[in-house]
């Protein structure tokens, strides 16, 4: 696999945010936080490497017909809080996502001048075209959300003004 | 300068958005593939990719000797979100209403 070819799977993604960086790693790691932002799922980490990572669905996405006791499950690799995070992560929310298998996502937390906070997800997405399409947002249409655009988006009010988005 | 006036002036010339459509389509790209595609200097399309950068609309990335650009929505994502979901929202479920109606007709 040559450098050009891993580059076309990833995707980044970068927003700044009017938080602290510790305000940012527990709005990503503390399920009373991932509740209230995105796909509102509840996360349990287990913030070592090798720690298990799992995503449940909030109370709305649960009512969905079908929707598995797990939605998102992943491993740790890498924690340092509140500035980088490392992890594998696996779409368990149908069959197909699935057999595409496990992909790395990585969210850095860099604090800037002003009091604001650089949070970037970094997301290789090599042999998981689904997914890919997914997360960018590609199905937004079909009620599947917005990918991590949106999530990020919504993060970003949450923090800034205590509410998500409207809708 | 607010953050959306340096998105809006970033979009506001067909080089930097015919560059990011390049992007959109594929991603994590060099300064040398980009230029490739342009009738433009290599200078001229670094200048470019600087008014995306400064926007936060592409985020580079180093992958040993390469610099890699990837598109970064977050910024439009923001725009679309605060301001223009405000006026438009209601055309759009109408319409997309009246496309669910006609569609489900036999």
């Amino acid at each position: 696999m040559t450098t050009a070819e891993t580059a076309q799977t990833t995707q980044v993604y970068r927003i700044y945010i009017k938080a602290t960086p510790e305000a940012i790693w527990d709005a990503i790691t503390k399920p009373e936080w991932t509740e209230r932002y995105g796909y509102a799922a509840k996360v349990e980490y287990d913030l070592r490497p090798g720690g298990a990572y799992r995503a449940l669905p909030g109370a709305e996405m649960a009512a969905v017909e079908g929707v598995p006791d797990v939605v998102v499950d992943g491993e740790v690799i890498e924690a340092d809080p509140p500035r980088k995070l490392v992890q594998t992560w696996r779409m368990l929310m149908d069959p197909e996502l699935e057999a595409e298998g496990f992909t790395r996502l990585t969210h850095e937390i860099e604090p800037i001048e002003g009091g604001s906070t650089k949070l970037t997800i970094i997301h290789e997405l090599e042999g998981a075209p689904r997914l890919a399409n997914l997360v960018s947002g590609g199905l937004e249409g079909t009620g599947a959300g917005g990918g991590w655009a949106w999530v990020l988006s919504d993060l970003k009010s949450v923090l800034e003004t205590g509410k998500p988005l409207a809708g | 300068m607010t953050d959306d006036d340096r998105v809006f002036k970033a979009l506001a010339d067909p080089t930097r958005r015919f560059l990011l459509d390049r992007l959109f389509q594929r991603d994590g790209r060099t300064l040398t593939e980009l230029e490739s595609e342009l009738e433009m200097t290599r200078f001229g399309v670094m200048k470019h990719l600087r008014v995306l950068e400064d926007a936060g609309l592409v985020v580079t990335s180093r992958s040993g000797r390469e610099k890699l650009h990837f598109l970064n929505p977050v910024p439009i994502r923001l725009i679309h979100d605060r301001w223009i979901d405000k006026y438009t929202e209601r055309q759009i479920s109408a319409l997309t209403n009246l496309k669910n109606e006609l569609e489900d007709k036999p």
